[in-house]
């Protein structure tokens, strides 16, 4: 963790996030990742290596899937950032969360959230990826327990019914 | 009560919509009001003995609390086998990253700074950090020898077979340190109360292992101390022992301070300084006769434990257990030692031992073959043990199981045959080429030899005022499935529906011990504790006349409030008894080492990049016997995952050591698979049944770890046509043993040529 506050001061920084205005105090080079679990309690974003390699803290920003352990927050200003929280909000689980409980795709559960993120922003892309699409479109984020083959299952499986996002 | 059956069937993960939301709770996502943050000064030298710490100006260390070790209530000591890891360091460090102090302060950000400006005076000493250097005994740094445990096992009369073999084979194989690489870091938070003593939440395995941790440490009574499970982001051995380390260090802050402490490894830290696989050295020396029977075997299995014992012995003891594969061994001797090097222990992982000491033994039964002049298939198919037949600890096969029959299915199912013809067939000139391997293995299930009797395992299950069941162990769930399979054991065993059922968050002072969540042991015998405990349940209630024989769900629920609201707390509590067949002597290593095992043949089809020396797997066969399988997809997860585990110990994961330090403790240099390195996966369950697990089941979780690695070498050396004996293999290492092996043809070349004779 790098001492992100030095020599500057705090600002009021403004994004939406899952479809609600947020203003936040924060250093201008605070990590999105930490805005986000600890001012916004949105725990949901997970952090696992802190440098961009796991995916653990993937979230959307305008649409495209950042790691945001390194997005300093103020990159964030005036964009709108989507998280795990967001899928299933009114209760019902997004499709892509029905097909991962479905077909084995959560163990431990930890790169889960960042992992349907990807899912998600595969899918707007590529509405009917082959597996070799789907593998690649998730190849920066790193699961240890399930060998990712029923996490394709899933999203495979999510796209046959197809999304409704 | 309902006819569907719910073991075998794929019900829904307990937990997973949590999961799936973001909900779930793990330790970083908790935060207790003044909470501070910890953080833990370490050794930067692999040995020596500590002349002064200072701290350097520029930080106001009047706002952080610092705990040396003079600051530990009871014995500075982390209890587990042995008591010899400290804490924090006194006078002398034995590893790089052992720790030292400990810094605590509210804002989290001014950590690193305040740890790099704690600056450690050594009087350095010499160190040792290769199995080699521990054997020469030039340092000793542990104990009289460095020689952390050893163990003989001697099996019929090995001296008098070299004078009847046709053949004696001898290799020696070595495999190296692994990370467990779990995605979620290690992390705990601690709570002192003077009256109710220390409170720990964190990321953990085994929540009794860290109870009697703090116990010591803080020398308070076992109602003092309470450890509570959070959702833990994946484990596989690594948050076994280690979390006991982090819990005993926050603890300290948090008594020092008077808050509570929470402590998070970020990524580099985790990898640098917690536990890894233990690194092997395996020597075979085989006596075979000419029709490819094994006569007798000598077996060297020696592991790396690092700085301390923590738990080397047991990982030695099921390493030389398995240390004679899926074979009969008419004579055998296996030598097993645990020695000593200055580098952070080594601890847990999946496997447990067994996948270094079965990597050694499948190689070498194809270097047997080599010799032989036998194929692969072959090799295996003639010393099968058979039931009726004893392995090296002299343990009779009871059960039928038919390795051979195995084999044919596997060979059919990868399409072994007509693949090894067309790959050899193929054009020898283009720029990559395919290869075949295989592997054959077991995995003993549950504690070795008497350890489920040591343990004693309690689980609880209770009627809950509300009708539910709820089930009380102190199982841990890290992905693998334990909430969900233990529920469904309980509802099996009452008729009721899985969603009857709830799992008791563990947390030590509600839940037994149930023993640790290791060794593939929480399906096949907490499993069969909960089938009973939960048929406790159901005996009183109809022996109350509460309950008839038979009775629907709704019944069932009107029976339990109505006890529950009669008697108070109404719970049913089952023990580990050992069945009385099963007999083991420690003293010899000999007798029934598991109560089952599970038994496998794995095959590889790779492809080799004869350009870049880059392997890549095209193809896997997993066909396996694990007993019932309770739950198909998980079971099928467990089994994917761990050969993904494997085929990175194999080809990508690399611990690059100097002086003992991890070099390399990034995601970014330490290369784990992504989704696109992996093969499509092809996974059978052979279902023969055990008479121990609930239900029929056998363990599951370790068994995957063991053979990828041997098959996936074996398809290398398919390939190439060179003997590969060591793991990792990665393309810089093919090139050595390459350049290595046609050194050897040279010299062997000019040493004919000198003598005249013609080849």
């Amino acid at each position: 963790m790098t001492d992100s506050r030095e020599g500057r001061a705090k600002a009021e920084i403004s994004f939406a996030v899952n479809g609600e205005p947020k203003t936040v105090h924060a250093y201008p080079m605070e990590r999105l990742l930490d805005v986000l679990r600890q001012q916004l309690q949105l725990t949901g974003t997970k952090e696992g290596c802190g440098e961009g390699e796991c995916g653990s803290c993937a979230v959307l920003m305008d649409g495209i899937l950042v790691n945001s352990c390194l997005v300093p927050v103020l990159q964030a200003a005036g964009s709108s950032v989507i998280t795990i929280e967001r899928l299933a909000a009114g209760g019902t689980l997004h499709v892509l969360q029905k097909a991962f409980l479905e077909c084995g795709g959560a163990q431990c559960g930890i790169c889960t959230p960042g992992m349907i993120l990807a899912a998600v922003h595969l899918l707007n892309k590529t509405p009917e990826p082959t597996t070799e699409e789907i593998r690649e479109g998730l190849s920066g984020n790193l699961c240890r327990c399930t060998g990712y083959s029923q996490i394709i299952d899933a999203v495979a499986e999510a796209a046959r019914r197809g999304t409704s996002t | 009560m309902s006819s569907d059956r719910i073991v075998g069937k794929s019900v829904p993960r307990k937990e997973g919509r949590d999961k799936v939301t973001g909900r779930s709770k793990y330790v970083d996502d908790m935060v207790l009001p003044d909470m501070l943050f910890g953080a833990t000064v370490r050794s930067q030298i692999p040995r020596g003995r500590i002349r002064k710490i200072t701290f350097a100006p520029g930080i106001a260390w009047d706002e952080f609390v610092i705990v040396s070790a003079k600051d530990i209530p009871g014995k500075n000591c982390i209890a587990l086998i042995g008591d010899d890891q400290p804490c924090l360091a006194n006078e002398f460090v034995n590893h790089p990253e052992e720790p030292i102090l400990l810094l605590a302060h509210p804002d989290c950000h001014v950590l690193p700074k305040a740890v790099e400006a704690v600056s450690i005076e050594y009087e350095p000493l010499p160190a040792i950090f290769t199995i080699e250097q521990s054997e020469r005994r030039s340092e000793i740094i542990w104990g009289e020898d460095n020689i952390f445990k050893t163990y003989l096992i001697d099996k019929g009369d090995l001296d008098g077979v070299w004078d009847k073999a046709d053949h004696i084979v001898e290799g020696e194989y070595t495999t190296g340190a692994q990370e467990q690489l779990y995605i979620e870091n290690n992390g705990m938070i601690a709570a002192f109360d003077a009256a109710e003593g220390i409170t720990v939440w964190g990321s953990l395995q085994c929540p009794y292992y860290v109870h009697k941790a703090l116990m010591t440490l803080c020398d308070l009574p076992a109602e003092k101390v309470r450890v509570v499970q959070m959702e833990t982001g994946g484990a596989f051995g690594g948050k076994e022992e280690y979390p006991s380390m982090i819990a005993a260090h926050a603890a300290l802050l948090a008594i020092k301070s008077g808050k509570p402490v929470k402590i998070i490894y970020d990524r580099m830290e985790d990898m640098a300084a917690t536990t890894k696989r233990h690194p092997s050295r395996t020597r075979h020396r085989t006596a075979v006769s000419k029709d490819g029977k094994i006569l007798g075997g000598e077996i060297d299995f020696t592991i790396d434990g690092g700085a301390y014992l923590t738990l080397s012995p047991v990982v030695l003891s099921r390493g030389a257990i398995h240390a004679g594969g899926p074979y009969y061994w008419p004579s055998v001797r296996i030598h097993a030692k645990a020695v000593a090097t200055n580098a952070p222990p080594h601890g847990a992982f999946r496997g447990f031992g067994a996948p270094q000491s079965l990597f050694a033994v499948e190689r070498h039964m194809d270097r047997i073959a080599r010799a032989l002049g036998l194929s692969p298939v072959e090799i295996r198919r003639r010393n099968f043990l058979q039931p009726g037949q004893d392995t090296t600890t002299e343990q009779v096969v009871r059960e039928p199981i038919d390795l051979g029959k195995l084999l044919d299915r596997a060979l059919e199912f990868s399409d072994y045959h007509a693949k090894k013809q067309r790959f050899a067939n193929e054009s020898r000139v283009g720029a990559t080429r395919k290869g075949m391997g295989i592997a054959a293995f077991l995995h003993g299930a549950g504690f070795t030899g008497s350890g489920e009797r040591y343990l004693s395992s309690v689980v609880g299950v209770e009627g809950c005022a509300d009708g539910h069941v709820r089930v009380l162990v102190s199982s841990t769930e890290f992905g693998q499935g334990t909430k969900t399979v233990l529920s469904q054991i309980a509802a099996e065993a009452l008729g009721l529906p899985y969603e009857n059922v709830t799992m008791a968050q563990p947390d030590t002072l509600e839940v037994p011990n149930s023993g640790p969540t290791v060794a593939s042991r929480t399906v096949m015998v907490v499993g069969k504790l909960v089938q009973s405990a939960a048929l406790g349940i159901r005996q009183t209630l109809i022996s109350s006349n509460l309950l008839r024989e038979a009775y629907t769900a709704d019944e069932f629920r009107a029976a339990c409030q109505h006890y529950a609201a009669a008697h108070g707390e109404f719970r049913s509590w089952s023990r580990y008894e050992a069945p009385s067949d099963i007999f083991w002597d420690d003293q010899k290593y000999r007798g029934e080492a598991y109560a089952a095992f599970a038994w496998a043949v794995y095959i590889a089809e790779v492809t080799v990049d004869l350009t870049t020396y880059s392997v890549s797997v095209d193809d896997f066969v997993a066909l396996q016997e694990v007993g019932k399988v309770l739950h198909p997809l998980l079971a099928r997860g467990q089994i994917i995952g761990g050969i993904a585990q494997a085929i990175g110990f194999s080809l990508y994961e690399k611990v690059v050591w100097q002086n003992g330090r991890m070099q390399n403790s990034q995601m970014t240099n330490y290369i784990m698979p992504t989704s696109t390195d992996l093969p499509p996966t092809r996974v059978f369950f052979e279902e023969l049944g055990n008479v121990y697990g609930a239900y029929g089941a056998k363990g599951i979780g370790e068994l995957p770890m063991d053979g990828p690695a041997p098959a996936i070498v074996g398809a290398v050396e398919d390939v190439l046509g060179v003997p590969f004996d060591s793991i990792p293999l990665l393309p810089e290492d093919i090139v050595e043993a390459l350049d290595k092996d046609a050194l050897a043809a040279s010299a062997q070349d000019s040493r004919v040529t000198s003598t005249g004779v013609v080849r």
